[in-house]
């Protein structure tokens, strides 16, 4: 029994260290601008934004549609505290507003400050909201990822937010250094470590008691209370800690993308996000992880063929045109959810064991057919 | 150890328990029969802190419990075995029986072996997930998930309702068995032929009041209990 867990224990951390050095080898080799880098870097931050809506919505049982919301709390936080004094005092980035803060901080620093703000706003917004239930649940946290959308963009709060303008020239991804130096650091695998810190801590917060109270809400609530589980602390909880993990998310993905604007923000990101979380199944880390690297290769990468004139070879520059991409995408996602609802993973984790007995069967059954 | 005292509840806009007043002393079996909609559920749910009363007293130990929240009265030693059961079907076995002892904060070890002495089954399927359980094994793990909390007093929800008349049997033996272990037992039943038969006290409810009371013997050869409960 304990030999096996920490052989598995083992197996996981050799394929983590396998991925991490893979990343890192193909960011001393390939061309800094390959699509390989976008496909990673946007894949790891979606997925740190997917785990944490599974948390809410696989493991809590909440139905959840405010992600985007607290992305952008992240994204401005991040944004307005990492742009260095000098920018923000100058006409370039705050054009019509008198920037308000006059001190700025380090990419750490403004990472957890997202996830801070993020979290406090959950907080406030959890207290009424998580005494709803199911849709009614979904559609406040819609209705106020929106409101933190609208009042972001408001002409009055321009010298925090530049109002619908857009941030940029704070610490994005090419400005990552070594601590202390001016080294520079290979940001995709900044990204990954980010983003794998973060997910490691959601793990072991699924795998702690309070995880099990948070599975025992989603599967029974009364039976849950009965046992002596205090229902709204709980989903209290999750909520901000999964609100949390958003904004550092909205952070990474505000240094991903060197610029942010409000509008970026909207409901279709989440909707994005959790279409990710349910082809990768609801209630699986891993799952979330594969759709999400999955989704993103195929509309940023693998796809994009069918918007410029080209795909498989084909040459068809009437057919493949701006938009048919989102065609073809949409009737791919019909079908993975008509026939796959439970997900690439269903509520399981990837494991040694699953992918051999995967191959296993798959030779078995060749051989059957023989 | 454990008194009612004229406990009224107002439950989907009728009053589903009126002015009732029962106790429990420390080391007992008492049960509660009557029919569909008689008021017992919504009783124990009052008492377990999931249903506010309207008016009335609980007492336990002397303490005033009084539409206290869940997680305190847990903490105070009462316990609820829900009706259906109510397992988490997608933990495992052990997972559900940890959360029994959510409140906890000292050593669960010797509480988990004492479930797993009890009901063996358990042991066996302790990685299985709850869902994958036999309706008997469930309300196994929903008896052993409550007897982790330690209770003083176990209060049992229809523990009979939808098995077989065998495993009723076993289940009626093994609240003999927690019993005699020392846990006080409040258990409702409709199957009052068992329930009075392992009481020590009963009583009758009938649309919200407590229409007879007396020792669990008595009342099994009681005319009336025969004509309404036990079929003649």
């Amino acid at each position: 029994m304990d030999r096996e867990k920490r052989n598995h224990l083992i197996r996981v951390f050799v394929a983590i260290a396998l991925v991490y050095g893979l990343v890192a080898v193909l960011e001393f080799t390939l061309r800094p601008t390959s699509i390989i880098f976008t496909v990673l870097r946007k894949g790891a931050i979606y997925s740190l934004v997917a785990v944490s809506m599974n948390l809410l919505n696989g493991f809590t049982g909440l139905f959840s549609l405010g992600q985007a919301g607290f992305m952008l709390l992240g994204a401005y936080t991040y944004a307005i505290l990492t742009m260095p004094t000098a920018v923000k005092e100058s006409e370039r980035v705050y054009r019509y507003y008198d920037a308000l803060i006059h001190f700025d901080t380090g990419v750490l620093a403004g990472l957890i400050a997202a996830g801070l703000i993020a979290a406090v706003f959950a907080f406030f917004i959890g207290l009424p909201v998580l005494r709803l239930k199911s849709d009614y649940l979904a559609i406040a946290t819609l209705g106020f990822a929106e409101i933190i959308r609208a009042v972001c963009q408001w002409d009055v709060l321009g010298p925090l937010t530049n109002g619908a303008n857009l941030l940029r020239e704070f610490k994005d991804l090419s400005r990552i250094t070594l601590p202390f130096s001016d080294i520079p650091f290979p940001p995709t695998l900044f990204v990954f470590i980010v983003v794998g810190i973060c997910i490691l801590l959601i793990v072991l917060l699924i795998n702690s008691s309070y995880g099990r109270a948070f599975k025992a809400i989603r599967d029974d609530e009364t039976a849950a209370e009965a046992m002596g589980i205090n229902l709204f602390r709980h989903k209290e909880l999750s909520f901000v800690i999964s609100s949390f993990f958003a904004g550092i998310s909205g952070a990474l993905l505000a240094m991903f993308q060197y610029t942010v604007q409000a509008q970026q923000f909207r409901t279709v990101l989440t909707y994005e996000i959790l279409l990710i979380v349910v082809i990768g199944g609801i209630g699986s880390i891993s799952g979330s992880c594969i759709a999400s690297f999955l989704y993103i290769a195929l509309s940023e990468w693998w796809l994009r063929g069918l918007d410029m004139g080209t795909f498989l070879g084909i040459n068809a520059p009437d057919l493949f045109r701006s938009g048919f991409r989102r065609l073809v995408f949409s009737v791919i996602i019909m079908i993975i959810v008509l026939f796959f609802s439970r997900g690439i993973m269903g509520d399981k984790e990837l494991s040694y064991e699953r992918v051999r007995s995967f191959f296993k069967g798959r030779i078995h059954r060749k051989e059957n057919a023989r | 150890m454990f008194e009612i005292k004229g406990l009224s509840v107002n439950y989907g806009g009728i009053e589903a328990v009126r002015d009732i007043s029962l106790s429990v002393p420390a080391g007992s079996i008492v049960t509660l029969i009557g029919a569909n909609g008689a008021g017992k559920s919504t009783t124990l749910r009052t008492i377990a802190g999931l249903v506010k009363p309207k008016a009335g007293k609980i007492e336990f130990e002397g303490e005033d419990i009084t539409g206290k929240d869940p997680a305190y009265i847990v903490g105070k030693g009462i316990t609820l075995v829900p009706e259906g059961r109510r397992i988490f079907p997608n933990l495992t076995v052990l997972e559900n029986l940890k959360i029994g002892a959510y409140l906890r904060n000292d050593s669960i070890e010797e509480d988990l072996e004492r479930v797993y002495r009890l009901f063996p089954r358990l042991r066996e399927r302790s990685w299985q997930y709850g869902g994958t359980l036999s309706g008997g094994e469930q309300q196994m793990l929903a008896v052993g998930r409550a007897l982790m909390s330690k209770p003083k007093l176990m209060m049992m929800d229809e523990p009979s309702l939808g098995l077989a008349p065998l495993v009723v049997k076993d289940i009626f033996s093994i609240i003999e068995r927690v019993n005699a272990d020392g846990v006080t037992i409040l258990l409702i039943e409709q199957n009052a032929n068992m329930a009075l038969k392992v009481a020590d006290i009963g009583y009758v409810m009938e649309t919200g009041q407590i229409m007879l009371s007396g020792k669990g013997s008595d009342l099994i050869n009681d005319e009336g209990v025969r004509k309404a409960y036990l079929g003649g």
